[in-house]
C-alpha cells in the first residue's frame, strides 16, 4: 500500500466545557446557507450538540462519513454510571436517524472543516464556541492512500440507497438527453 | 419576502380545539417591531378592559422577539403577554433558553391562545403538523418531568418543552412557565396558562429563519463576540465582582456573596445581616456549589453562562437554575444554600416565580410567629424554617388550607387574612413582591423606575447608569473614557460630576432634569431588548455591554430588512413604551399605583418624589396623571389609543387632560 503524508484537519471536543448553546449548529447553517449567512436551521447544520440536559449530557458531535446501511451493533455505553445508547453519539448520517441529513431532501451532510476561499484560520463552529468545547487541530499523519469517492459519487450512492440504482440511472439519462 | 421573522402567528383556540396559521401584517412590524412591541398590540386591539385574567376572552401570547433565532447572539426571548391574576393589568413575562427560536424554525413568530379547554391539553407543534392533544396523563406532573415525560413518548430528545407545574394547573397567582434553563416566572403567566388547562407547549422546527443583509449581519454578529471575548477576559474595575461582567448577574459562577448577603434583607424581607459572611459560611457555601452544580450553561446561542445544571441528591443535574434564585430561598427561610438549592429544586418542578414565592412562604412565618396565623391556621407547622417551607410550598402549590390565601400572594392574602396582616405585605409595587431590599437615602433615579417600571421589577428597568457614583473623580473620568453607549456626552457629564457625598450626590444631584434622561435612557434600552429578543444581558442590563442605542439600529435593520436609524428606532420604542402603558390605563392604573415600598428608604423625599413625578411624566409626554396626552399619541401614530381614552373618559377631548380614573383594585380573585 501506498503511503502518503497528509494533513489531518480535525474538531477536538471537549464535552466538559460545553455550555449547550448550540450557538455551532447556528453559524454552521448560517455559513453553509446560499447565499452564505442569508439563513440558519440547526436541522442542516452538520454539526449538533447532543443534549440530554436532566442526564448532564452535552456532547457536540459533527458530521462524518455516510454510512449506507444502519448500525448493526447498538452497543451501551456507560460514562459516570449512567447508560447511553452509542447511536446518540454516532457521527454518521445513516438510514436509521434523521441527524445529518438535509431535511428537505434527505441527502447526507458533512463537515467540510469551512474549507473556503479564501481560507479560514479554523472552521467557524469553533470561532463561535467562546467556550472552548471546540478546538481546531491540524496534524501530520501518515496515510493509506486509498482513493476518496468524488463528491458527485457519495450523492449518487445516497440517493440510489433511497430510490434503487434503476430509477438513478434512468433520472441521469433522462436529464442528460435534456441537457 | 419577510425576514429575522416568519410573518405566520399560530392562533389558537382551546374552547373550540380550533388552530390556524395566519399571515401578520408587515406593517405591524414595522410599527412595533416583534415580541413586547406586537404583544401589546395584540392586547389592545383584542383584549379589552372588562375582560378578566380568568376569563376565556384573556388571550396567552408566547411572541417570539424580532431577532430571535437569528445568528445575533442572544437574541432568544420569548415574550409571554397575558393579564395578570396578581395586578389585574395587562403583564408581560419573559424566557429565554431554547424555545423561542424553535418555534421561529418550526415557522411561527407567536403562539396566541385563547379560549379554555375542556380538560388538561398540550399543544404539539412540529414545523406544519399543530396538534391539540390531550395531557390528563401528565396531571399532576413537575415542570422538568413533564418535559421528560413529553420527550419519551414522542420520541424525540430535539423538542422544547415550555409547561406548567401544579401550581400553574392550581391557579397559584405567581405560578410560571418553565422551559428547561429558562423560565417566565414574574406576574402569574402560569396561572393562566393552568386556567386554560394547557400543561405545556411542545416544539420542533426544522425551517429556515432567514436575514435580509447577511453580510452586514453577521458583521454585528461577529464584532459583539468579539467583544464579549475581550470583556470575559477583561472583567470592568471599580465595580462590584458580579456587576464587572456580561450576561446576568453571574450567580452561578461566583461564591462570594458577601454583596448579596449583607446587604440584601433576610425573611421578610426585613433584616440586614452585617457581619453574616464569615469565612466559615464561605468556606461551607462555596462547598455546596461546587457540589451541587454540575454544569454552566447558557441559552441559545449565547456565550455567557448565566445558569447552571444542578444536582440534588445523586443525580447529575435535577434542575437547571439561573441568577439570583439562588439566595431567594435561602435568605427568606434564614437558612443556608444548601437548603436554598434543594428547595428550589422542588419549586421549580411545581413551577412558582423564585421572587415571589419564597417571599410569600417568609410573610406567613412571620405571620404565624406575631400570631395571627396560629395552629388552627396551620395544623402540624413544623417548628424549624427549613421545615416550614417545604410545608408551606406544598400547601401553595396544591391550595390546601392556608395554602388557598398564600396562592395569591402576599397582597392579596393579607388582605383576606386581615388582622393586621396587610401591614406584613410591605415589600410590594402595584400589588407584586419585590426584590428584598431596603436602603437608607432616596434615590431619585431608582424612585422614578420603581414608580414606573411597567414590568414591576427593577432588573427589568434598570442597567446601563452604575447603581452608585465611584468615590473618585478620575476613576469616574476613566469610566467616561471607554463608555460610547450613552445616549450623548451630557450623560458622561453627568456621571463624571456625581459624588457619593456633597452638594452633587443623591437626592439633589443628578438634577431632575437629568434624573429623567437618565432613567428614560436605561427603559429605552430594555423595551428595544424586549421587542427585539436580545438578552438583557447583552444589551440593556450590564454595564457596557455589547448592544447599545447606538449599533443595535444597524443589527435590527440589517436582519430584518428596515431602514431604522436610531432615531428612527427610538421613536418606534416610545411607541411601544406607550402603548404598554395605555393598556394598563385602560385597566385603572393610576399615579397612585406607582409608587416604591414605603419602607424601600428610610430616608423620603414627599415634595421632592412628587416634583420628580411631575418632571418625569412632563418629559414622556404624559399628563400630570400619567397618561399620555392627545400630542405624544398622535406623535406616535397611536390616534387609536387617544379616541380610546376620550370614549372611556381617562382624557377629555381636545385637552388632554383627565377626567376620572378607574379603581385599581382589579386584580382576580
Amino acid at each position: 500500500m501506498v503511503k502518503d503524508k497528509k494533513i489531518i484537519k480535525t474538531i477536538k471536543v471537549n464535552v466538559d466545557l460545553c455550555n449547550g448553546c448550540r450557538a455551532c449548529e447556528v453559524i454552521c447553517s448560517a455559513s453553509h446557507a446560499l447565499p452564505k449567512y442569508s439563513s440558519n436551521n440547526p436541522a442542516r447544520a452538520r454539526i449538533r450538540v447532543i443534549r440530554d440536559p436532566l442526564s448532564d449530557i452535552y456532547v457536540p458531535v459533527f458530521a462524518g462519513e455516510y454510512t449506507p446501511s444502519e448500525c448493526a451493533g447498538r452497543d451501551r455505553y456507560i460514562i459516570d454510571g449512567k447508560e447511553y445508547g452509542e447511536c446518540a453519539f454516532c457521527r454518521a448520517s445513516c438510514p436509521s436517524r434523521d441527524i445529518f441529513k438535509e431535511p428537505d431532501s434527505d441527502l447526507p451532510l458533512k463537515c467540510d472543516m469551512c474549507e473556503s476561499d479564501p481560507t479560514l484560520e479554523e472552521p467557524l463552529c469553533v470561532t463561535w464556541c467562546l467556550a472552548d468545547a471546540l478546538v481546531y487541530e491540524e496534524r501530520e499523519e501518515e496515510v493509506e492512500d486509498a482513493p476518496k469517492p468524488e463528491e458527485v459519487d457519495e450523492g449518487l450512492e445516497a440517493l440510489a440507497n433511497r430510490h434503487g440504482w434503476d430509477k438513478v440511472v434512468d433520472a441521469v439519462n433522462r436529464m442528460a438527453k435534456k441537457g | 419576502m419577510r425576514y429575522a421573522e416568519t410573518g405566520f402567528n399560530l392562533e389558537v383556540d382551546l374552547t373550540r380545539g380550533n388552530i390556524e396559521r395566519v399571515p401578520t401584517d408587515p406593517r405591524l412590524s414595522e410599527l412595533h417591531l416583534g415580541g413586547l412591541g406586537t404583544n401589546a398590540r395584540i392586547m389592545w386591539d383584542r383584549v379589552g378592559p372588562e375582560v378578566q385574567p380568568f376569563d376565556a376572552e384573556n388571550l396567552l401570547i408566547f411572541g417570539t422577539g424580532l431577532l430571535a433565532g437569528t445568528p445575533a447572539p442572544g437574541c432568544n426571548r420569548t415574550i409571554v403577554s397575558s393579564l395578570s391574576p396578581q395586578t389585574g393589568f395587562s403583564a408581560f413575562s419573559m424566557m429565554g433558553g431554547f424555545w423561542g427560536p424553535e418555534l421561529k424554525y418550526a415557522g411561527y413568530d407567536k403562539v396566541i391562545i385563547r379560549g379554555k379547554a375542556a380538560d388538561l391539553v398540550y399543544l404539539y407543534i412540529n414545523d406544519d403538523t399543530v396538534e391539540i392533544r390531550d395531557a390528563k396523563h401528565l396531571r399532576g406532573l413537575g415542570t422538568f418531568e413533564t418535559a421528560s415525560v413529553l420527550r419519551q413518548e414522542l420520541d424525540d430528545p430535539h423538542v422544547q418543552v415550555s409547561a406548567i407545574g401544579l401550581a400553574g394547573e392550581n391557579r397559584v397567582f405567581f405560578a410560571s412557565i418553565e422551559q428547561g434553563r429558562s423560565s417566565a416566572s414574574r406576574s402569574g403567566m402560569g396561572a393562566i396558562m393552568g386556567d386554560k388547562n394547557l400543561k405545556a407547549i411542545v416544539v420542533r422546527g426544522s425551517k429556515d429563519v432567514l436575514v435580509a443583509r447577511p453580510e452586514e449581519f453577521l458583521q454585528h454578529c461577529n464584532d459583539c463576540l468579539k467583544y464579549i471575548k475581550h470583556r470575559n477576559e477583561n472583567p470592568l474595575r471599580g465595580v462590584m465582582p458580579i456587576m464587572a461582567g456580561l450576561g446576568s448577574p453571574q450567580e452561578m459562577a461566583v461564591h462570594d456573596e458577601q454583596w448579596h448577603t449583607e446587604n440584601f434583607m433576610w425573611g421578610n424581607a426585613r433584616e440586614r445581616r452585617k457581619g453574616f459572611w464569615t469565612p466559615e459560611i464561605q468556606e461551607k457555601w462555596t462547598n455546596t456549589m461546587e457540589n451541587m452544580r454540575t454544569r454552566l450553561l447558557s441559552c441559545h446561542n449565547c456565550p455567557m453562562k448565566c445558569g447552571a445544571s444542578i444536582a440534588v441528591d445523586t443525580r447529575f443535574c435535577s434542575y437547571m437554575m439561573k441568577c439570583f434564585s439562588k439566595l431567594t430561598y435561602t435568605m427568606g427561610a434564614y437558612s443556608d444554600l444548601e437548603f436554598g438549592l434543594t428547595i428550589a429544586q422542588k419549586a421549580t418542578e411545581h413551577g412558582v416565580d423564585a421572587f415571589s414565592a419564597p417571599q410569600t412562604m417568609a410573610f406567613a412565618v412571620e405571620l404565624y410567629e406575631a400570631g395571627i396565623l396560629t395552629d388552627k391556621d396551620m395544623p402540624d407547622f413544623p417548628p424549624d424554617n427549613d421545615g416550614r417551607f417545604y410545608y408551606l410550598l406544598d400547601k401553595i402549590v396544591q391550595r390546601e388550607g392556608i395554602g388557598d390565601v398564600l396562592a395569591d400572594g402576599t397582597y392579596w392574602a393579607g388582605k383576606k387574612i386581615g388582622n393586621g396582616a396587610e401591614e406584613y405585605a410591605h415589600n410590594n409595587i402595584k400589588k407584586i413582591e419585590q426584590l428584598p431590599l431596603k436602603l437608607g437615602m432616596l434615590n431619585p433615579i431608582y424612585f422614578l423606575m420603581y414608580c414606573t417600571g411597567e414590568k414591576v421589577n427593577i432588573t427589568q428597568i434598570e442597567g446601563n447608569w452604575p447603581q452608585a457614583p465611584f468615590p473618585k473623580k478620575e476613576h469616574r473620568e476613566a469610566w467616561c473614557e471607554d463608555w460610547p453607549h450613552v445616549p450623548d456626552d451630557r450623560f458622561k457629564e453627568w456621571f463624571i460630576e456625581w459624588e457619593l457625598r456633597g452638594e452633587k450626590s443623591i437626592p439633589n444631584y443628578p438634577d431632575i432634569p437629568a434624573t429623567c434622561e437618565i432613567v428614560n435612557w436605561q427603559e429605552k434600552m430594555h423595551y428595544i431588548d424586549d421587542s427585539t429578543g436580545m438578552c438583557a444581558g447583552l444589551s440593556s442590563f450590564p454595564y457596557k455591554p455589547p448592544f447599545n442605542i447606538h449599533n443595535l439600529p444597524g443589527l435590527i435593520s440589517s436582519g430584518a430588512g428596515f431602514d431604522l436609524d436610531e432615531e428612527a428606532l427610538v421613536h418606534l420604542t416610545k411607541r411601544n413604551r406607550n402603548l404598554v402603558r395605555a393598556n394598563n390605563l385602560r385597566r385603572g392604573m393610576t399615579r397612585a399605583d406607582e409608587r416604591p415600598p414605603e419602607d424601600h428608604w428610610k430616608k423620603r423625599f414627599p415634595e421632592l418624589e412628587q416634583k420628580l413625578l411631575d418632571e418625569y411624566y412632563k418629559y414622556k409626554g404624559w399628563n400630570k396623571d400619567g397618561v399620555p396626552t392627545k400630542e405624544t399619541l398622535h406623535e406616535l401614530a397611536l390616534d387609536y389609543v387617544y379616541e380610546d381614552f376620550v370614549e372611556r373618559g381617562i382624557l377629555k377631548a381636545d385637552e388632554g387632560e383627565l377626567v376620572g380614573v378607574g379603581t385599581s383594585e382589579g386584580g382576580a380573585s
